[in-house]
């Protein structure tokens, strides 16, 4: 099993494609915090229209930490994308070039097989989340400081303590991790039933874009299906930036608003997680191979 | 002798339509070159398959060194080495990179001189370290070999392995499948739509069609000589053949084969000097004679007209 | 007829004795407050705007004469409600540009205070009035409530104790409008409305800011930079 593997990741990580994401996850963060860094005032002025008409907020409002924030909005929504691309080719890009048939006549039942090579687009996937930590917190902790954490929210403004934040972004990331590899394993899922990764890529590129927009659009009818979405749930890593506060409207340190939605979340994406892999090896043990 | 493969009413169904093997039965023994003939299409990879475990049989048993395939998959694959149609690899790796990975899966711990050594025997010590892409057709289908020799199978079964090679490749695998057999005391299964390229190294062989078993045997009885078809080609076939149906030869002819442009006749091969002299006092204007004892005829006339055996 | 003229007068005369004496008063207060030349404190800031979620801060004051006012969360950042400078009371009433009315005595709890309006006489002051209740006995403004043209109302409570002699209180807090609050979900990219649905009560509350700002250790006097305050 060990063996399995790895060598999975060593055909993994001897691919140009692999690189492709981690260079994109490099290239747009580079561009945002170069973008914040240079012009992050009328960013923020942007944001703070509204509240600045009643408030003067005062202090490093654009720090490491609130950059981190806002790249993860932005680019946790794109990485399943580049997630895709490597997980919804683990089969079927094997099928495509024959080697699926190889590896299908050594030792090793098809579960195993499958779960080695789950098991490495999974660790694809964590190191891609690690590399994105790397870049997005580390590095704007670096370029842009610390500070407070001064969050916008649809309804309300969070602000939290500059020690109140980093075991935060560990929950998100975290979560964000699980979340991940969800996608992976619907684009696993998803590769059993093609023999060339171009197939499986688009459907799961395809079916993320289309939840996600169902779980952003905010129409009553819409509203029902939601809750069973995995892309609804994957959001979830913003819950541990909202705080909890007392009677007295002060914000307790070290709490969560709503532990129990991201436990929710968590479980439903696990779920899903467990499901697809479950139905790729039900699938495929029963799968003649043809290619 | 001991079986390393017994097939037994295999069967294979894609769809309620199409049936791709029909109700198989063969057997392969140790230390055999075993000859897996039939055209295109004929269910030869799709049995192959099914004896790799790729294709799961909707009927039948295959047993491999005497046990049953299904319940005892790993154990059989560890014994076993495939090269599967058009060779497949990872052509972003190097060909070193390649048997490696293998090497690996089959559970063999191989030192990089070793595994350098087996590129060598199927001539790719100087290509080792490039990436497959850039290798051509026969390149790949040594190393393609080397892959399957990785973890030192006593079967090996080799789906088509001439395919798309020069006339050198092709010899290069004749050879290399008499060395495995007759040096290495391997039992290799070796597929092909060609005779040509079986019957110079199969001591047994089995030929289908339309998924169906038309023959079986030992390459030496079906290459019976006493029973080689002779075309002849004469200036006037059809008055020829009343000749001949009026003459001693008569049982010998095939009637239902022959036609105005050739007539076939089957008979010992030792026989055809005298075919030849009677041919001529009964002045027939004889064009051609021509014994086809080799296996292409027999192949080709069993297969474009089925008759199952 | 006369009766009602000297009726008159006399309301006047004394409503004029009165308002001598309202602008004694604050003139008193003044003189209190204009003791501080400067000052620094720390303290504890909270912030309770109903749209807000924000930890109780520690933060320093700074104020130099005659209207430099700076608070400074340690390393953080502070939420004040617009016009921060409304948060000291010395600005209140630094300059003499304005009249005062005595609008009589009022109950604050148990204390009866002297209620003062301010009026700004310049047209372009942002404040259109500030009502000042003030401890006449101490001299100390216990509560404001400010007007501005710009900002809205907002009312400033205080409590005094050891620095009650230099008219700084040891508990300031702030209540004023909030506007509501909304960002749209395309910015925020949130899917689920995670706004709690608000009862009337935290409707009405959702109006309300209010900010306290608890003092500790003054250093009146010692000199500050003023570079603090850019």
């Amino acid at each position: 099993m060990y063996s399995l593997v790895q060598v999975e990741l060593y055909k993994i990580f001897k691919r140009p494609r692999t690189y492709i994401a981690f260079g994109a996850v490099a290239a747009l963060i580079g561009i945002i915090q170069f973008g914040l860094k240079l012009d992050g005032k009328s960013y923020l002025d942007f944001m703070l229209n509204d509240l600045s008409s009643s408030l003067e907020i005062d202090g490093k409002i654009l720090n490491g930490y609130l950059v981190c924030y806002v790249m993860l909005q932005l680019l946790l929504v794109h990485v399943p994308l580049l997630i895709a691309l490597i997980a919804a080719d683990m089969i079927s890009g094997e099928a495509n070039m024959g080697t699926l048939r190889l590896l299908l006549i050594k030792p090793y039942s098809r579960t195993t097989l499958l779960l080695a090579k789950f098991i490495a687009a999974t660790i694809y996937t964590l190191l891609l989340l690690v590399w994105l930590a790397i870049l997005a917190l580390f590095g704007s902790m670096l370029l842009f400081g610390t500070d407070d954490m001064f969050l916008l929210k649809t309804s309300y403004v969070v602000l939290l303590k500059e020690s109140d934040v980093f075991w935060r972004y560990i929950g998100a990331f975290g979560f964000a991790a699980l979340a991940m590899t969800t996608v992976a394993s619907l684009g696993f899922f998803l590769s059993v039933f093609a023999e060339n990764s171009i197939g499986p890529i688009v459907a799961t590129m395809s079916v993320i874009v289309f939840f996600t927009i169902l779980s952003t659009l905010n129409i009553p009818i819409f509203n029902l299906i939601k809750p069973y979405l995995f892309t609804t749930h994957m959001i979830g890593w913003k819950e541990f930036f909202d705080i909890k506060v007392n009677d007295s409207n002060e914000a307790i340190i070290g709490s969560i608003q709503n532990p129990d939605k991201i436990i929710k979340a968590a479980v439903v994406l696990f779920i899903h997680t467990i499901g697809f892999f479950v139905a790729t090896v039900l699938v495929f043990r029963k799968k003649d191979i043809l290619s | 002798m001991s079986s390393v493969i017994q097939v037994r009413g295999l069967t294979k169904k894609f769809g309620q339509q199409f049936t791709a093997v029909n109700d198989l039965s063969f057997s392969v023994h140790k230390g055999d070159v075993y000859g897996f003939l039939g055209q295109n299409g004929a269910g030869k990879s799709t049995t192959i398959r099914m004896l790799l475990s790729l294709i799961e049989p909707t009927a039948g048993e295959i047993e491999i060194f005497g046990l049953p395939l299904a319940a005892n998959r790993s154990a059989i694959m560890q014994k076993v080495g495939a090269v599967i149609e058009k060779p497949a690899m990872y052509e972003y790796l190097t060909a070193y990179q390649n048997l490696k990975i293998f090497s690996a899966l089959s559970g063999v711990s191989k030192t990089k001189t070793k595994l350098l050594q087996e590129l060598g025997v199927v001539g790719l010590a100087a290509r080792a370290q490039d990436n497959v892409g850039t290798f051509s057709q026969g390149m790949k289908q040594r190393l393609a070999i080397a892959m399957a020799m990785v973890n030192d199978p006593e079967l090996i079964l080799l789906d088509e392995p001439t395919n798309g090679l020069d006339p050198q490749g092709i010899a290069d695998i004749r050879n290399l499948i008499l060395n495995l057999s007759r040096e290495q005391g391997k039992t290799v299964l070796v597929s092909s739509h060609l005779l040509s390229e079986i019957e110079q190294v199969a001591t047994r062989l089995i030929i289908i069609d339309k998924g169906c078993k038309l023959v079986e045997g030992d390459s030496k009885e079906l290459f019976d000589t006493s029973k080689t078809v002779v075309a002849i080609q004469t200036l006037d076939n059809k008055k020829a053949t009343e000749l001949l149906l009026q003459s001693n030869w008569a049982g010998q002819l095939l009637v239902n084969r022959s036609s105005d442009k050739e007539i076939f006749m089957q008979l010992d091969e030792k026989h055809l000097p005298s075919l030849h002299k009677s041919l001529v006092e009964m002045g027939i204007g004889v064009l051609s004679v021509k014994p086809m004892h080799s296996l292409e005829d027999y192949f080709l006339q069993i297969t474009s007209t089925p008759k199952y055996v | 007829m006369k009766k009602c003229c000297l009726f008159v007068l006399f309301v006047f005369c004394a409503s004029v004795a009165m308002a001598q004496d309202a602008s004694q008063l604050i003139k008193k207060v003044k003189a209190k407050l204009e003791l501080v030349d400067n000052y620094e404190a720390t303290g504890v800031m909270k912030t309770d705007i109903a749209f807000i979620k924000a930890p109780i801060g520690k933060i320093k004051i700074y104020f130099k004469k005659p209207n430099l006012f700076k608070i400074k969360k340690e390393g953080g950042i502070s939420l004040l409600p617009k016009g921060g400078l409304s948060v000291n009371l010395s600005s209140l009433i630094a300059s003499s540009n304005y009249s005062t009315i005595d609008a009589g005595i009022q109950d604050l709890g148990s204390k009866k205070l002297r209620v003062v309006k301010l009026l700004p006489n310049e047209e372009s002051s942002d404040v259109v009035i500030s009502t000042l209740y003030i401890n006449e006995k101490e001299s100390l403004i216990e509560k404001a409530v400010t007007t501005t043209k710009e900002n809205g109302t907002y009312t400033m409570l205080m409590r005094y104790g050891a620095f009650s002699n230099y008219g700084l209180p040891d508990q300031v807090v702030f209540e004023f409008n909030t506007k509501n609050y909304k960002l749209p979900k395309g910015i925020t990219l949130e899917f689920e409305d995670d706004s709690k649905p608000l009862t009337a009560a935290q409707q009405l509350k959702n109006k309300k800011g209010r900010v306290e700002i608890n003092y500790k250790n003054y250093v009146v006097n010692k000199g500050i930079p003023a570079a603090i305050f850019n």
